[in-house]
């Protein structure tokens, strides 16, 4: 008995160390002093981050990784990782960012800290340009498109007015190919989908009508970093500014950033 | 444990789907055995063009799968500027599909009568339009009748590929309801209960339709 207290104690010792450690620990002022930030970028999961051929990571988290080392003067070391570890990995400070298409959700938020949004990540009504719906009151009477019994077809069936004709298909595949043949000229999906049309046939380029659900991606960092997050969020607000965002979401995504984004 | 009842809110789903498939039904036995009588007729009598093509046709679709053809029709022909709604496009490929068997079964009945009972109508002084219903077409479809039931049960069952191209039929109703709640089980059995059900039933009217056709073994 009186060993375990004593382990017990010791145990709450170095815990409040690290604790201490951690709340003083100046991650900002570490990337300076070694001239080299240490950023996860996924590695599986394009447009975001995937190997290209020329062997290297290239996506947006990996041009997003370029443009924080380059504005903040240091070299770039870009770590791999999967979704399953990136979290682990800034917990454990192997890395001190995470680029890695990151939503929010409250358990994340209670294990690392967030910046401002970089990235569009969203379920949405796309169409052809010729259509004009600009919310989902528009959908009435009108003809859409979804992979049924995907979070889409269920947020259109709570949501849309119930004039609304939806056509359901059986997967993404099939959704997809209805659009691009004219069967439909609206389509409910993910702003990935979308990216792949515009990617299959430009001319037939779905533009983003209005969200259903919206969960862009963000910047991981360690918790209490406050001088890091304080520094990460000017530059994304410098990029939404210059217009970096912007080229980066056209380059890789094919569409502009939604309207009102990182608002 | 099943549970049943989680399907009963969604009643409404499964009878929208159980009309349409009806509606489906009836609308391509009868035009698919329409358009099979008639493309018999040119195979057993036409010139020989006109049998090729029939004969091309019966065995284009009998030799290609079903949904390949549905898809073709849904998502191939508007590239050539033929937009079909999924009803349309489902009407049309169950209808060129039946078209396609019931063709090769009403000629085999046609290939049965024997030109010695035509050549009697002649002889007995029956006119032309009597000669073909009563004495070719009547006697022909009765004996490949059984068959041509059996096709036309086979198409209406057929038929539940056509909830691929979104249309709301009794299997789109299924799959829908198994989307939402994960009642697989319940959901399909009742849905396979309900095509039982409607087989029986379709078998039974085209047998009631084939006693009155052929009455006049009866009378014999």
């Amino acid at each position: 008995m009186k060993k375990l207290t004593k382990l017990l104690g010791k145990t709450l010792i170095v815990a409040a160390c690290f604790s201490a450690f951690n709340a003083t620990a100046d991650v900002l002022q570490d990337i300076k002093d070694r001239k080299v930030i240490r950023i996860a970028v996924p590695q599986d999961f394009p447009p975001f981050g995937s190997i290209g051929k020329d062997l290297k990571p290239q996506g947006i988290d990996v041009d997003m990784a370029n443009y924080i080392a380059k504005e903040m003067g240091v070299d770039l070391t870009i770590i791999p990782v999967t979704s399953a570890n990136r979290i682990p990995y800034l917990q454990t400070k192997k890395v001190d960012l995470v680029i890695s298409s990151l939503g929010k959700n409250p358990e994340r938020e209670k294990a690392i800290d967030f910046s401002t949004p970089y990235a569009p990540f969203f379920l949405g009504v796309f169409g052809s340009k010729d259509v004009s719906v600009d919310a989902i009151a528009d959908l009435a009477d009108k003809t859409v498109g979804v992979t049924r019994g995907s979070v889409e077809d269920l947020e259109l069936e709570k949501y849309a007015p119930k004039s609304v004709n939806v056509r359901r298909f059986e997967d993404n595949n099939t959704t997809l190919t209805a659009y691009l043949s004219g069967q439909v000229n609206l389509i409910a999906t993910g702003n990935l989908v979308a990216t792949e049309i515009a990617k299959r046939q430009p001319s037939r380029a779905p533009e983003a009508k209005f969200m259903l659900k919206d969960s862009p991606c963000y910047i991981g960092l360690a918790e209490g970093e406050v001088a890091l997050q304080a520094k990460v969020n000017e530059l994304i607000k410098k990029a939404l500014a210059s217009g970096e965002l912007n080229s980066i979401s056209m380059k890789w995504l094919k569409a502009p950033l939604p309207k009102g984004f990182g608002a | 444990m099943l549970y049943f009842s989680d399907l009963l809110q969604y009643s409404d789903t499964f009878l929208s789907g159980l009309r349409t498939t009806v509606e489906l039904t009836v609308l391509t036995t009868i035009l698919g055995v329409a358009l099979g009588t008639t493309c018999a007729a040119i195979r057993q009598y036409g010139n020989t063009v006109s049998q090729r093509v029939v004969a091309s046709y019966v065995e284009l679709i009998r030799n290609t799968p079903f949904i390949v053809q549905l898809f073709f029709i849904f998502f191939g022909l508007p590239a050539i500027g033929m937009k079909l709604s999924p009803w349309e496009a489902s009407i049309i490929a169950l209808t060129i599909n039946l078209g396609a068997y019931s063709t090769e079964i009403i000629r085999a009945g046609l290939g049965s009568i024997s030109k010695g009972q035509v050549e009697a109508a002649k002889v007995l002084g029956l006119t032309f339009r009597q000669t073909l219903f009563r004495i070719i077409f009547i006697p022909a479809f009765e004996k490949i009748y059984p068959a041509l039931v059996s096709q036309c049960i086979i198409v209406m069952l057929g038929s539940a590929v056509i909830s691929q191209i979104s249309v709301a039929d009794l299997t789109y109703a299924a799959n829908l309801v198994q989307s939402r709640n994960f009642r697989a089980f319940e959901s399909y059995l009742v849905t396979a209960l309900l095509y039982l059900g409607l087989s029986i039933i379709l078998r039974f009217v085209l047998d009631a339709i084939g006693k009155r056709l052929f009455a006049y073994r009866a009378i014999k």
